[in-house]
């Protein structure tokens, strides 16, 4: 395409990202406000974060939030990278398309269907709901996500690099373990990163899936927000955002450089 | 078959049989069953003990009766009605607010192309909660919108926006937006420049060459972001009850409140199933749609 960026297309762009960023924006600068008003600026003041800090209910639910999401993206990790080697590499086995429709089906399932269907399974096995059952049912959801992750990689890379392995004498493990893995690790990294990020977000399955004496920071949060926009979620939100801002960019870097260096070897390969 | 393959398989099918297909056989055996005032709330439950006539006795007290009620009953096919024209509606907003944002990526220096793409990826990443909860300040009656146009006196009162379908499009729109430009933007941006010039010097304007190129070029973009947008908003939850308040009728909504509030279980399930329904049709388009796109580049 002839890049010119006329007048119109200068605008679309700015009015564009101005739309998707400045909610947050406005979101993060009241954060700082002073006043209990949310909407009325009364100078700059980090007392809300303060006051965060103290909040003992917040802080719990984070920490639940924090323990649920590290223990199922990594579960859904390992789960997700061997339904990913399944799906590309196991060719025929019996029950193969129910096993790809049950990969896909929960990508496009709504959320308050995951959530009830997992909570009647719960009570119908008598299982008592808590932290242990969100991690069930996160699990099961973003190990989906890191399936398609890890098996678009699997699809796209040179399969003659496994069977060069096999037959140097390696056994089908050890040519997964240094050869395969190796070469899919950014895209099981960006898989748990995307497991990681599901998790914490998650509200509504939660829901489904908690008990009484387990609330995750959404729950929390959204119980809060019916009852109108306050200084501390504010607060609350301006450092997830952070977080968030933070993850993403570094990791974009580092996987710019991943890439690089790959190239650079795949390069210095060609001429060897 | 050896024993470490039939592991390999084994363990994320048992996992995903237990986890998601098992719980949606329950989902439709419940809405199956009948309401009932006891703990789990609903009749019949499977008793294996009873042998084989008490399982026949089980299949025999599963009935139609929920689905019937959905359909007597207006709050159902009403809000099944509402979800599906705010999901076109807004569905249609986002692709006339995107469709100019991605040709526009399509179009600036290659050098700045990361750094957009970044830019219109990051809110994925970010909190959808908190992206909803950003527009209860903005669109509330004192909020930062009316206070803004208040100041600029094109209005005397303020608007009512909030807890309004009004304020449920603009939650979607905001929340779906890169699903929508991510598509369109790599069907641009695969175009081949020279076509747009040969319709130029054969004496296009810029506009019909917009429209007789382009536009039908990028049509597999818009269809994969249209659904992208349409399928996950047909089944919102959260951005109905955080801001369309009571008047908001979407099925998500009318799920949520009638397990939790009303705790009648059979027609809860009876209303998930007809939702997954509802869905397929669009699914079953998109899954077309991708595989002709697929073997189209192949």
């Amino acid at each position: 395409m002839n890049r010119r960026l006329t007048w119109f297309n200068a605008t679309s762009l700015t009015l564009g990202f101005a739309f998707l960023y400045l909610p947050m924006l406005i979101l993060i600068i009241f954060s700082f406000n002073e006043s209990k008003l949310v909407t009325v600026w009364a100078g700059f003041s980090p007392k809300w974060y303060g006051e965060l800090l103290r909040n003992e209910q917040f802080l719990d639910a984070a920490w639940v939030t924090l323990k649920v999401a590290a223990l199922s993206s990594t579960l859904a990790t390992v789960l997700g990278t061997m339904a990913a080697y399944v799906l590309v590499r196991a060719g025929r086995f019996p029950g193969r398309t129910l096993f790809s429709g049950m990969i896909y089906a929960p990508l496009v399932m709504p959320e308050v269907i995951t959530g009830l269907s997992l909570l009647l399974l719960f009570i119908a096995i008598g299982l008592d709901r808590g932290v242990f059952t969100i991690v069930l049912a996160h699990t099961t959801f973003a190990m989906c996500y890191v399936s398609v992750v890890v098996s678009s990689r699997l699809m796209t890379f040179d399969r003659s690099l496994e069977e060069a392995a096999l037959d140097l004498g390696c056994t089908p493990f050890e040519a997964f373990r240094l050869v395969t893995l190796p070469i899919i690790t950014p895209a099981v990294i960006s898989g748990w990163l995307l497991a990681f990020t599901l998790s914490l977000d998650d509200l509504v399955i939660a829901s489904f899936a908690s008990g009484p004496s387990s609330t995750t920071l959404p729950i929390k949060i959204f119980s809060a927000v019916r009852l109108g926009v306050s200084p501390e979620i504010n607060a609350l939100s301006t450092i997830m955002i952070g977080i968030v801002a933070v993850g993403v960019i570094t990791a974009s870097l580092v996987s710019k450089r991943a890439i690089q260096r790959q190239r650079r070897e795949e390069v210095e390969g060609v001429r060897a | 078959m050896n024993l470490r393959r039939v592991t390999l398989i084994a363990l994320p099918y048992l996992w995903l049989l237990g986890f998601f297909l098992v719980p949606f056989l329950i989902v439709l055996k419940i809405a199956l069953s009948d309401t009932a005032v006891a703990i789990p709330p609903y009749t019949p439950t499977l008793d294996l003990s009873g042998g084989w006539a008490a399982i026949r006795d089980f299949f025999g007290q599963l009935d139609f009766e929920n689905f019937t009620w959905l359909t007597e009953d207006e709050l159902y096919w009403k809000s099944y009605l509402s979800s599906v024209r705010i999901a076109a509606i807004s569905t249609f907003i986002t692709l006339l607010v995107g469709y100019p944002i991605a040709y526009a990526m399509a179009q600036s220096p290659d050098e700045w192309r990361p750094t957009l793409m970044m830019l219109v990826i990051l809110p994925f990443w970010t909190s959808f909660l908190i992206r909803v909860y950003a527009w209860i300040g903005i669109l509330s009656n004192e909020g930062f919108l009316n206070q803004f146009l208040l100041w600029t006196g094109l209005i005397d009162t303020p608007l009512t926006i909030m807890n309004t379908t009004t304020a449920v499009y603009v939650g979607i729109v905001y929340t779906y937006l890169p699903f929508m430009i991510l598509p369109i933007y790599a069907a641009l941006e695969k175009l081949d420049g020279s076509l747009i010039e040969a319709a130029e010097d054969l004496g296009c304007s810029r506009l019909s060459a917009f429209w007789l190129v382009t536009l039908p070029l990028s049509r597999p973009g818009v269809i994969a972001g249209c659904f992208l947008v349409f399928i996950p908003a047909l089944g919102e939850f959260v951005i109905p009850s955080l801001l369309g308040g009571s008047q908001t009728l979407m099925i998500g909504k009318v799920l949520w409140e009638e397990f939790f509030s009303n705790r009648d279980w059979p027609v809860a399930s009876a209303v998930a199933v007809v939702l997954l329904l509802l869905l397929i049709i669009p699914i079953v388009l998109f899954q077309k749609n991708q595989q002709r796109q697929q073997e189209a580049e192949q």
